[in-house]
């Protein structure tokens, strides 16, 4: 039944709602820190949503409810049309560091989460398509290159690979980019939003930079810490694709502005 | 003085803007290839050594000469390649060697992994492997003998009970090496926890393993010979008790000499097995270290 859920969701047209988070919130049991409070959100098929707040506002808690490695204190979350109970295979997953296998080559390391799934005879079968994937973010020719001689920004390209190797339906990005140096980071960020263009990707990003929030996504999630909570969801109505140009349009500026705006006045409180 | 003079180029400088060129200063050492600073260091110890000897300063009971040592690890040497009584009794040890490296290998690294991955093993077993592990383990040697007798069992044990420790260390903080990012990550891709420890968490803590292991070859060897010189047998360690009861220094040395190949057999085999295993951690190891 799960399968045939899975289809017609594949099939679904651009814009059906993906993930339906409803008053989600958490508190950890270890030291009664109530990180988020009341969520309630829905992600739209082939949309790219960031989530963007304070260091410590529970943006990674957020994050790991949605893939289910942690449970929620309250509320539900369903993603193609299933309870979140656990990890899912239809859920890629990117986080801050690379964290590439030193023991593993690159396009080792990008078939892992078959290998982990189905096994060697089918990371094996893979390798042909994760060759693909790093040919699309430019790391053709490192295939069989070990991490320790790829740099910061070419190690984050091996993980998005990694993160699409198993056509996930939903991409979770935890600050994916944040130690890059800015210039990486630009040139990253155009490639991310090239690949969920051409995979009609639904992506969930989180961020502290306004700038990479407003570049990237449609709608962007805006969080007041203590307890975490929904301060507003801002939409982005810049035309796609978007270009690194954009950054310096007023309209980008206006936008970057009221969310700093929104942010701020979350610190007052 | 040489400080001085390589200071001077800030007044060169000032002289000639142009061609400002640091002098950098080389340490001498830096320039001495590896092998010429360790023959220095040889000659100068087998230098001291004679002087010391021959000036009568000890007594060639005490100290024997240079030459004394040389000519009986010839003997010895001989003895060793000619099937001697000497070679058996080498054969011997090693096995005592052999033997209880494979047993600490196998038992260290059980309880290793027992104590770094399973709540119960760290809160209830390891405590009691500190407690044993901070006790002087040679003064168990009496306690193998009564139980195991004189024969290489008691040898073994006490080798193995010396080597155990450093591995169960070393393979337990390696299971507790691998950071959070990755442990999300093998989560998130669904791994089972033993595909968590296979795939993952035993290949990252595997430079601390081998930290252990290292630690434990050179413990196997002294448990092994302190085993022979408080449980008898007829191994190395017996032949060097018997030589030094009789004052027959120059064979103490020699055999010690060759003991310590052995011991360094052990060691290199550890370092060869590491090398091969854990190739994508060079780099940070550094290479002046084994
Ligand atoms: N495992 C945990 N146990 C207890 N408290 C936690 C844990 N993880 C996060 N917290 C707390 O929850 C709050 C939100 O953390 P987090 O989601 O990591 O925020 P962010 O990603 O926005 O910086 C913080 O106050 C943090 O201290
Ligand atoms: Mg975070």
């Amino acid at each position: 039944m799960s399968a045939a859920v899975a289809q017609d969701y594949a099939g679904a047209p651009l814009g059906t709602p993906v993930y339906e988070l409803t008053h989600v919130s958490k508190t950890y049991a270890r030291n009664l820190v109530v990180a988020l409070e009341d969520i309630d959100l829905t992600l739209r098929k082939g949309s790219f949503t960031s989530v963007i707040g304070s260091s410590g506002c529970g943006k990674s808690t957020l994050l790991k409810i949605m893939a289910g490695l942690i449970p929620p204190t309250k509320g539900r979350v369903i993603l193609q049309g299933q309870p979140v109970t656990g990890p899912r295979r239809d859920i890629g997953m990117m986080f801050q560091q690379a964290t590439l296998f030193p023991w593993k080559t690159a396009v080792e390391n990008i078939v892992l989460p078959i290998e982990i799934r189905d096994g060697k005879a089918a990371a094996k079968q893979a390798m042909g398509k994760a060759h693909e994937l790093l040919d699309i973010v430019g790391l053709k020719g490192f295939e069989n290159v070990y991490p320790n001689e790829l740099s910061g920004g070419m190690a984050q390209r091996a993980s998005i690979c990694r993160m699409l190797i198993t056509e996930p339906a939903v991409l979770l990005m935890d600050e994916p980019f944040s130690a890059l140096d800015e210039l990486s980071r630009d040139m990253m960020n155009m490639e991310l939003q090239r690949i969920c263009r051409e995979q009609d990707a639904t992506a969930f990003l989180v961020t502290h930079s306004i700038q990479e929030a407003v570049i990237l996504s449609d709608e962007i999630v805006v969080l007041k810490p203590r307890p975490g909570r929904i301060a507003e969801i801002v939409d982005v109505d810049l035309p796609r694709p978007r270009t690194l140009n954009m950054m310096t349009t007023p309209k980008f500026g206006a936008i970057v502005d009221y969310i700093r705006s929104l942010l701020d006045k979350g610190e007052e409180m | 003085m040489s400080d001085v003079q390589n200071y001077s180029p800030s007044v060169k400088a000032a002289d000639h803007a142009e061609d400002t060129v640091w002098e950098q200063k080389v340490h001498f050492i830096d320039s001495v290839p590896r092998w010429l600073a360790m023959t220095f260091v040889f000659v100068v110890f087998v230098g001291t050594w004679q002087i010391v000897t021959s000036l009568r300063l000890v007594s060639p009971i005490i100290l024997p000469t240079p030459m004394e040592t040389l000519k009986d690890m010839i003997f010895v040497g001989q003895n060793l390649l000619t099937g001697g009584y000497m070679l058996g009794a080498l054969w011997i040890t090693i096995k005592e060697v052999i033997y209880g490296f494979a047993l600490a290998i196998a038992i260290g690294f059980s309880l290793g992994v027992l104590v770094g991955e399973t709540a119960f093993g760290e809160k209830a077993v390891m405590p009691y492997l500190v407690a044993i592990d901070t006790m002087p383990k040679v003064a168990f040697a009496p306690l193998f003998v009564a139980w195991l007798g004189f024969g290489i069992e008691s040898k073994v044990a006490l080798a193995a009970f010396i080597a155990t420790f450093p591995i169960v260390v070393g393979t337990a903080a390696g299971l507790h090496a691998a950071d959070e990012n990755a442990r999300m990550l093998f989560k998130t891709m669904g791994a089972s926890r033993m595909q968590t420890l296979i795939k993952m968490k035993l290949p990252t803590g595997l430079p601390q393993i081998f930290t252990g292991l290292k630690i434990g070859a050179v413990g196997v060897m002294a448990g092994a010979i302190t085993g022979e010189f408080l449980g008898g047998g007829k191994g190395f360690g017996e032949l060097i008790r018997v030589a030094a009861s009789q004052l027959n220094t120059p064979r103490v040395f020699s055999l010690i000499l060759y003991l310590s190949l052995v011991g360094l057999v052990v060691f290199a085999s550890v370092v060869w097995t590491q090398r091969r295993l854990v190739f994508w951690h060079k780099e940070q190891v550094g290479s002046g270290e084994f």
